[in-house]
């Protein structure tokens, strides 16, 4: 039995212990928001935050989670950058499939959470990670420096 | 991006779920057009509330509840071109809908409602969605606002004609009255619905041209949208499959003791030419998989590979292809020496591509003794009901299928194949079982774009074009997909837009040369056929461009003079990416013109191409006359994904094989473009009042010419092939 922190509630599930978090979210507690897409982290589809950090959920094993909090998708718009990306997104019509846009507004939300006003070469590094075939690349970075905001000026 | 986004309307809510029976409402008004509604079975989680609903239903796509809730029903489906948001547009511009009261609703399958006008089959592609039901769908909506009207009249004693509409309402002016529709519906059922209602004249579009939100996004931003692949009907099973990986292969032997040994598997499924793991969820299903030991026949295709493939297709485009077009006397013309000017020739060459659709294959099924039930997102939801029955092996009548959002469509989910895989391996499980492809599979296992063979010629007299031969050599997805459309040896899609070239020159013959690959199947991918023959028409182009000394732009535009519209998107291109201004070293812009799925399409690509041969994005511009812009975001939306679907081909897909296997598996070795790769996307629209053009697959067709033009310009190396061979272009290379 393991027991897992979910979007604020305490979930516990019998689950083999290598079992990746990715499955346990979909398949087990039917949270089916964070997506499946490559299964050996090339994609980010499946991003989760972690304690506030994004990993990516399709290679990490439950038992290596710990006490550590997880926030998926269904529950990140209760952040407050999280609401910020969401809205973005909304505003600016990012969204095509939307296959993999949890993933992206996962790891948005975790970009300005730890760099509030990011350049361009920070939105690089941050989202280089997650794949849109759509092809949604040109407005998810107008849509993560709509969320930002104009910055404080000093 | 430009433009104005501006007419946020409210969200409105938007149904992903599978809807009540809908035999069991009450239809008040049953014209001919409801009777269709009665035959089909869908679920009855929600038949209770949905009992004492009442509902005018004059035809296929509309229905509105006493409360004037407007139900739109979807004969295209929606894999993020916007579509549902598209196509309520219109119908709600002729019904004078309220549109903050517009619900939409996957169509369930059936041909003869909902077969899309263009292509006959229920089925979305080729770009046609909203040309294809530009008409009948206004007409719909006039239709059933007609009845609105007549109604709302006949209870005032007034004539129709002194009543207008708007925002779901009849308004009669000179005494102030007014009526909802949901209050009107039972007088509406009652008139006979005129079959063609004026339509209004596209001036007084109040809906269409907006740049509306779309209907489907709000879901897919929290999480609660549902993809085929996030179905979950009680007591569902998770399988995964490994199909053989040679096309044609046979199982011969399976050794199962170390995979039913993994906790969480339930069952082995062993198939003909596939191998399936049943679990409780899809890790043990996985894992699983990887502890079965599989012996396989390679069978006919174990020698296949991707240099047989090509020198079978480079040997079949030396001979005559089937004609498509024929202009003119090109023999005499493109004879050596025979007239004036020089006669250049170029090949130009394709590869086999995977679709990589991010929502890996999938389909949820279950079968019982007489029934089953599917689950899925697909672009075919009739041929999906066939391949579920002939999976099942029961009849059509005793299957449904329920259709979801799109994960990715790209001409992939166009198959059934998934269908029919996952229904065979359902037919020997208990209960529901959702059948998910690895990454791995669904890239080994695709329907691939074909790979193409262009051979070129032309003659340059003074300039100018003056003969023209185009042969395309390669596989006819028309021939299996649609074989009607296949005739005397021309597949249309193979030809499109070298046929119907845009360029006037007075001879000109074009042909089509099938050669199906080995141990390959075909199919469409974003951009269909003009994916190929574009590309070959506008780097040839180029190429007479720059031996005739002319500026690629002004070359093309001499050649359109029957043709503004396309001079109009050559000439705003050319303001708007700066064509000509200076540029630094081993940069450079390149530029495509094409029209192509009715629409008229310019673009420039600006990179630099490193020391090393590496191709970095600068900047792209593009301008389009796609006719009535009914969405006008969502068109720059379309333009902008399809220029980086296709720039990721350029810059690095490629499937290729090797003792039949398809070598690529993951996004590791299947590479695409990401954001850091990403250029800056302008896309301008141009205001236009003629019928309105495609756009889903006009972006994938445009960029990749212009792109190898720009390396053209930066580097003067004429690439001839697909993906882009570095090696060519690298500073080393030069001598």
């Amino acid at each position: 039995m393991v027991t897992l922190a979910v979007n604020g509630e305490h979930r516990e599930v019998e689950v083999p212990p290598e079992m990746p978090l990715l499955w346990v979210l979909r398949d087990v507690l039917g949270l089916t928001g964070t997506k499946f897409g490559c299964g050996i982290a090339q994609c980010g589809a499946c991003t989760v935050h972690l304690d506030g950090k994004p990993v990516r959920s399709c290679l990490l094993p439950v038992s290596a989670i710990g006490t550590r909090a997880i926030t998926t998708i269904e529950a990140i718009g209760k952040t407050p950058n999280g609401a910020k990306v969401q809205k973005a997104w909304l505003d600016l019509e990012v969204i095509q499939c939307g296959y993999c846009q949890s993933g992206q507004i996962m790891s948005a939300t975790a970009l300005l959470d730890s760099i509030p006003h990011p350049q361009d070469a920070d939105i690089d590094a941050a989202m280089a990670g997650n794949i849109c075939r759509c092809g949604t690349y040109v407005r998810i970075r107008q849509a993560i420096k709509q969320a930002a905001g104009p910055p404080a000026s000093s | 991006m430009t433009g104005k986004r501006s007419e946020n309307a409210s969200m409105p809510a938007l149904d992903h779920e599978s809807r009540p029976s809908v035999s069991r409402r009450r239809f008040i008004g049953l014209t001919a057009g409801t009777a269709f509604l009665l035959g089909f079975c869908v679920p009855s989680r929600r038949a209770s509330q949905a009992a004492e609903r009442a509902l005018f239903a004059p035809n296929a796509f509309i229905r509105i509840d006493r409360q004037g809730n407007v139900t739109l029903i979807m004969p295209q489906v929606e894999m993020g071109q916007g579509t549902y948001t598209s196509i309520s547009m219109i119908l709600a511009e002729e019904l004078d809908a309220d549109w903050n009261r517009v619900r939409t609703e996957h169509a369930p399958p059936d041909e003869k409602n909902y077969a899309n006008p263009e292509l006959s089959i229920q089925a979305t592609g080729n770009s046609n969605s909203v040309r294809a039901w530009w008409k009948p769908l206004r007409q719909a909506g006039a239709n059933t606002r007609a009845c609105f009207v007549a109604a709302a009249a006949r209870q005032w004693g007034v004539t129709p004609e002194e009543c207008r509409t708007e925002n779901s309402t009849v308004i009669h002016d000179r005494t102030g009255r007014k009526a909802g529709y949901g209050a009107l519906i039972d007088r509406a059922a009652a008139i006979e619905p005129p079959k063609n209602a004026p339509l209004k004249s596209i001036d007084a579009f109040r809906v269409i041209g907006r740049s509306l939100k779309r209907l489907d996004t709000p879901e897919k931003a929290n999480g609660k949208a549902t993809y085929g692949i996030d179905v979950m009907p009680s007591g569902l099973k998770f399988a995964t499959l490994a199909a053989s990986p040679v096309l044609g292969g046979k199982v011969v032997r399976v050794d199962d003791h170390r995979a039913k040994a993994i906790p969480g598997v339930q069952q082995i499924v062993v198939l003909d030419d596939l191998v399936a793991v049943v679990g409780d969820h899809m890790w043990a299903a996985k894992s699983g998989l990887e502890a079965l030991d599989v012996t396989w026949d390679d069978g006919p295709n174990a020698e296949v590979s991707s240099e047989l493939i090509w020198s079978r297709l480079r040997k079949a485009s030396l001979r005559d292809g089937a004609v498509a077009k024929e202009m003119g006397d090109v023999a005499t013309a493109l004879r050596p020496g025979g007239a004036s000017g020089e006669v250049i020739s170029a090949t130009f060459e394709m590869p086999l591509l995977a679709h990589a659709c991010m929502e890996p294959m999938n389909c949820t099924v279950h079968v019982t003794p007489n029934s089953a039930e599917a689950w899925i997102g697909t672009q075919v939801l009739e041929r999906v009901h066939a391949a579920v029955a002939k999976g099942a092996g029961l009849p059509g009548s005793q299957v449904t299928v329920h259709n979801h959002l799109i994960g990715g469509g790209f001409g992939r989910r166009l198959e059934p194949d998934m269908a029919y895989s996952a229904a065979r391996i359902a037919k020997y499980v208990e209960g529901p079982v959702k059948v998910v492809w690895t990454r791995e599979e669904d890239i080994r296992h695709d329907i691939y774009r074909p790979a193409y063979h262009n051979l070129l010629w032309a003659r340059l007299e003074g300039g100018r074009i003056t003969a023209w031969k185009h042969r395309v050599s390669g596989s006819s997805v028309m021939a299996r997909f649609l074989p009607a459309f296949f005739q005397k040896g021309v597949d249309p899609d193979g030809v499109d837009s070298a046929q119907n070239i845009p360029y006037d020159i007075p001879n000109l013959r074009v042909e089509f040369n099938q050669e199906e690959p080995p141990g390959v199947v075909t199919g469409f991918w974003r951009g269909v056929g003009p994916n190929n023959t574009v590309f070959a028409i506008e780097s040839f182009i180029d190429e007479l461009a720059h031996k005739a000394g002319k500026d690629p732009i002004a070359f093309r535009r001499a050649h359109l003079d029957k043709t503004p519209r396309l001079q109009a998107a050559l000439d705003l291109v050319r303001e708007k990416s700066g064509w000509g201004t200076p540029l630094p070293p081993r940069c450079g812009r390149g530029v495509s013109a094409q029209t192509s799925f009715a629409s008229f399409i310019a673009c420039v690509v600006e990179c630099e191409v490193g020391d090393a041969g590496d191709v970095k994005l600068r900047r792209v511009t593009t301008a389009v006359d796609t006719g009535v812009a009914v969405n006008p975001d969502t068109i720059m939306a379309q333009l902008q994904g399809g220029h980086i679907y296709s720039l990721s081909a350029a810059l690095w897909e490629e499937v290729t094989l090797e003792k039949g296997r398809v070598q690529q598996s993951n996004f590791n070795d299947y590479r695409v473009l990401r954001i850091d790769e990403t250029p800056p996307i302008e896309v301008h629209v141009i205001k236009s009042q003629e019928s309105p053009g495609g756009i889903g697959e006009t972006g994938s067709t445009a960029a990749v010419p212009a792109l190898r033009n720009a390396i053209y310009a930066a580097t003067g190396v004429p690439l001839r092939r697909m993906p882009i061979e570095r090696k060519l272009i690298s500073r080393n290379n030069r001598t």
